[in-house]
């Protein structure tokens, strides 16, 4: 519970909803750059699909923003910004930790989200019933992700 | 970031604006709170061995609550930063106050991998002009 939440316009759906796409934009960046670090096929297939549903989750957050009449931040843009702070010489414990941290931090984010959407009793210019099945969808499709990279952890342990 | 850690950062802050302990008033106007809640919340924070009260005196973070504090502010630097130079929102103070009951610190450490704050982070932050003090926004200051 908190002091300020829960979201009371489109505004601020909106914003939120870019946040959402700028931390699949980095989830799909870091992934991208981890892949190339490694040359594990397992560990390189589901960095490749990580990759593969952030850019989709993307494209359902940007379909819902469209509708909102809000911009978002374009891929390449946020891609430098990761690239001007990664660290190339993270080792393999490192990438599978990190990924594990970007699918566990999207899944609180869209946790959150929900939580904060179901507890406002604004009228979007959205539907609310689609918005909230897009965003759940995505939740449960990050905590797939967060089970699939601690199996993963587990078997190189 | 939920309601306990928002009033340790607003208590860490009139603390430092008056430079000993605060009194629930201020907590109540950084929060924008009426001093009745402040007053219970303050209570609820005492019991829990994160500041002490004293009746006259005022409010006084122990170290824990400075911790807590110090990492409450950490996150909301990382949420007006990544506003103003990811997103360049404007009226950023205004929107990080909405979004930090939102982000978690989780994902706001995510969110700081793409942002530059100085390793000094928390203690540049500008109480009175409610920003980093090296965070270059002029422009938005002038337009708020």
């Amino acid at each position: 519970m908190s002091l300020r939440a829960p979201i009371a316009s489109d505004h601020q759906l909106a914003r939120l909803l870019q946040i959402g796409i700028v931390l699949e934009e980095v989830v799909e960046a870091r992934a991208e750059k981890h892949a190339e670090a490694t040359q594990d096929a397992e560990v390189v297939a589901m960095l490749e699909d990580a990759v593969a549903e952030s850019a989709e989750h993307r494209e359902r957050l940007e379909a819902i923003i469209a509708d909102l009449d809000a911009e978002t931040v374009p891929f390449d843009e946020i891609q430098t910004l990761v690239e001007a702070q990664y660290e190339a010489d993270q080792d393999f414990d490192g990438i599978l930790y990190d990924q594990l941290c970007n699918e566990e931090t999207a899944y609180k984010f869209y946790d959150d989200l929900i939580g904060a959407i179901e507890a406002s009793d604004a009228d979007f210019g959205v539907d609310r019933t689609h918005l909230l099945s897009v965003l759940e969808t995505i939740r449960d499709e990050e905590a797939d992700g967060v089970e699939e990279v601690t199996e993963l952890m587990e078997d190189y342990r | 970031m939920n309601t306990q850690a928002q009033y340790l950062k607003a208590i860490y802050l009139a603390q430092q604006q008056a430079d000993g302990p605060a009194s629930t008033g201020a907590v109540a106007d950084f929060l924008d709170v009426s001093p009745a809640s402040a007053n219970e919340m303050i209570g609820k924070l005492e019991s829990r061995g994160l500041l002490e009260h004293e009746k006259y005196k005022g409010v006084d973070l122990t170290d824990e609550g400075i911790q807590q504090a110090r990492d409450a502010l950490q996150n909301y630097c990382i949420i007006e930063r990544f506003l103003v130079e990811v997103l360049e929102v404007e009226q950023f103070r205004t929107e990080a106050k909405q979004l930090e009951g939102v982000i978690d610190e989780t994902v706001a450490e995510r969110l700081d991998t793409i942002i530059d704050r100085e390793p000094q982070c928390p203690d540049c932050f500008d109480a009175e002009d409610d920003v980093c003090g090296l965070l270059d926004v002029e422009a938005e200051v002038t337009s708020d």
